[in-house]
């Protein structure tokens, strides 16, 4: 009788254990990220490392804006060309879609979800980008070619959790609004979408965190050119980018300066993390 | 679809043309289902014409809806047209050379990465999913922490894992670049999936099974392991699946902590390339872009098996 609930106590402490791991995990990544990245900026000089824009480690220049500024762009770059076309589609799977092809349509969307980064950057390289040199010219490498692929890999991210939140909408809003003479689709945009509003701006959300923390794909179709972003059709350097391209060579401060741009990507995501869980909790209150 | 069509209907009825109409068929005795769809497609196409902006509006999602789908059927579709003619049986060979950029080590450092980390990340999820369900106490302060830290979790980009990895695994612990410290990284990657995905599973069984258990004596570990567990196996399979998918398909965590020699190591403490890596590295030389689209294929496979896979446990767990 004792042994038994030796046991039950051993695996309830065991089942905890477990349950911390997460919680050391981020602890462990802020403690090793941060140690090693802030001296680094320390020693170059916060204004001079966020704000400088020459990044030439040779020359012990370490300045990050046009990464910074690079992943900004490709970000709002794949906010113009994915979203629109997540919503709309999210909207056809919750409201239009026929029930018959709903199943296969949605395994697709998974499927997408499910193609990992460094095949949709392959795609990139072998379509998107000789697309882009033959109608503009140039290299084609370029902020277009990183934003179009971009928008391509957030469809999946944004089109889930926004179908979801129009579904989660009440069905006598659509009734009512029906009832009151308008048409059906100015039913779902009016008065669904609205409705689902909080739902709707964290899937965006996610898709904007999806798209700057974007490494393998961008690599292979921004260019990877370390200098501000001259325009759509000049390439460019993300901070993901910086820190794949030059990690495996840097040593001392090249290499800290590295680890401190993953300190700055790494509090981006924070403050998207922050803000995607108080959209959700106002979601919440709000169904 | 019935509401739909009522409201369908009585749209029609603020029109006195129709109204007629619709007296006049329900006195003929119709089925009530015809009559509604009738009286849908009436609808419809009268107030597109009435209102352009909501018929812009419908042809904007088909629209955007056709782009995604076609999208993703041009993608899949056009990898596996360029890689599957250069599946060559050069690439499949044992050994790995400079000249037929093998895949087969890469394919078995795959499945051995798969396996430690996901022996390592299914039970640390599943156990942590069920403390959160079976143990923890609603509005425990302790419990909203782990949520939130598993959150934090899956939103951090697989870079910042693999730099983790790199100061962690490889350099404090002293792993090197190995099969082990890419695992271990993924671990942590692939961890807040798990524990989602189970705790969804287990909190779907239904409290009566627990009671059931609890009434005829068996204690709280017994029911757990005994009635709860097995009946939520499918999903947290499922959840176990996307997983696999994850780590196959995952470069940037393992660049600087697996490494990237093409060969299988003799033991965990040796670097090797999984199958997305070696397509990487495989591109970025720019010298075997067939070879590149040829793994590109096999990767593809890989994902369509698992999309296969997680699709039909859906089913099941959605039959019940």
């Amino acid at each position: 009788m004792n042994l038994s609930k030796a046991k039950e106590l051993f695996m309830k402490l065991v089942f905890m254990a477990a349950a911390c791991t997460s919680v050391l995990a981020v602890f462990l990544i802020c403690l090793f990220l941060f140690a090693n990245g802030l001296p680094a900026i320390g020693k170059i000089g916060p204004l001079k490392f966020l704000l400088g824009t020459i990044w030439r480690p040779s020359n012990e220049e370490f300045g990050i804006l046009p990464m910074i500024v690079a992943s900004i762009y490709v970000t709002g770059g794949a906010i113009v060309t994915g979203v629109p076309i997540a919503l709309f589609t999210a909207v056809f799977m919750a409201r239009y879609c026929p029930k018959k092809i709903y199943r296969p349509l949605k395994s697709g969307i998974d499927l997408m979800a499910g193609v990992p980064s460094i095949v949709y950057g392959f795609f990139g390289l072998i379509v998107v980008v000789p697309m882009i040199r033959k109608l503009f010219g140039g290299t084609g490498t370029s902020m277009l070619a990183a934003s179009l692929l971009l928008g391509m890999m957030i469809l999946p991210t944004i089109i889930g959790p926004a179908e979801s939140a129009v579904r989660s909408v009440p069905e006598s809003y659509y009734e009512g609004s029906l009832a009151l003479g308008a048409t059906k689709e100015r039913s779902i945009f009016f008065v669904m979408l609205p409705a689902a509003k909080s739902g709707i701006l964290a899937a965006v959300v996610l898709g904007i965190g999806r798209a700057i923390g974007e490494t393998m794909a961008v690599i292979m179709v921004a260019g990877n050119q370390p200098r501000m972003p001259a325009g759509i059709l000049k390439g460019l350097r993300t901070m993901t980018a910086n820190i794949v391209t030059e990690m495996g060579y840097a040593t001392g401060l090249h290499r800290e300066a590295l680890i401190a741009t993953a300190v700055v990507l790494f509090v981006f995501i924070l403050i998207i993390n922050l803000s995607l869980s108080l959209l959700n909790r106002r979601s919440e209150n709000e169904g | 679809m019935k509401a739909e069509a009522t409201a369908a209907d009585r749209q029609i009825s603020l029109n006195p043309l129709k109204e007629n109409q619709i007296i006049h068929k329900s006195g003929n005795g119709k089925g009530t289902g015809d009559r509604a769809l009738t009286g849908m497609e009436a609808g419809g196409s009268r107030t597109r014409f009435r209102y352009p902006g909501s018929s812009l509006l419908a042809f904007l999602t088909y629209l955007a809806s056709f782009v995604t789908f076609a999208l993703i059927l041009f993608l899949i579709v056009y990898i596996m047209v360029k890689g599957i003619p250069y599946l060559t049986p050069e690439l499949f060979s044992p050994e790995y050379t400079s000249e037929n950029v093998s895949l087969v080590p890469s394919l078995i450092n795959t499945f051995i990465m798969t396996l430690v980390s996901l022996a390592i990340a299914a039970p640390l999820g599943i156990f942590a999913a069920i403390y959160l369900v079976e143990y923890a106490k609603k509005g425990n302060r302790f419990v909203g922490v782990i949520r939130i830290t598993a959150e934090t979790l899956s939103g951090i980009p697989s870079i910042v894992y693999g730099l983790f990895g790199m100061l962690f695994f490889v350099t404090t612990l002293k792993w090197g670049l190995s099969l082990i410290s890419g695992a271990f990284t993924l671990v942590i990657m692939v961890l807040p999936l798990i524990m989602r995905t189970s705790e969804e599973a287990l909190k779907a069984v239904p409290d009566s099974y627990r009671e059931a258990s609890f009434g005829l004596g068996a204690g709280k570990l017994r029911t757990i392991f005994t009635i709860v567990l097995p009946s939520a196996v499918p999903g947290i399979l499922a959840g176990i699946i996307l997983a696999i998918g994850r780590v196959i398909g995952e470069t940037a965590a393992l660049l600087y902590t697996a490494g990237t020699v093409a060969q299988v190591p003799e033991s965990l403490f040796g670097s090797g390339r999984t199958l997305a890596l070696h397509m990487y590295v495989l591109s970025s030389e720019a010298l075997h872009m067939n070879q590149a689209s040829a793994t590109a294929v096999v990767i593809l496979l890989f994902v369509l098996l698992i999309n296969g896979l997680s699709g039909m446990l859906a089913k099941r767990i959605a039959k019940g």
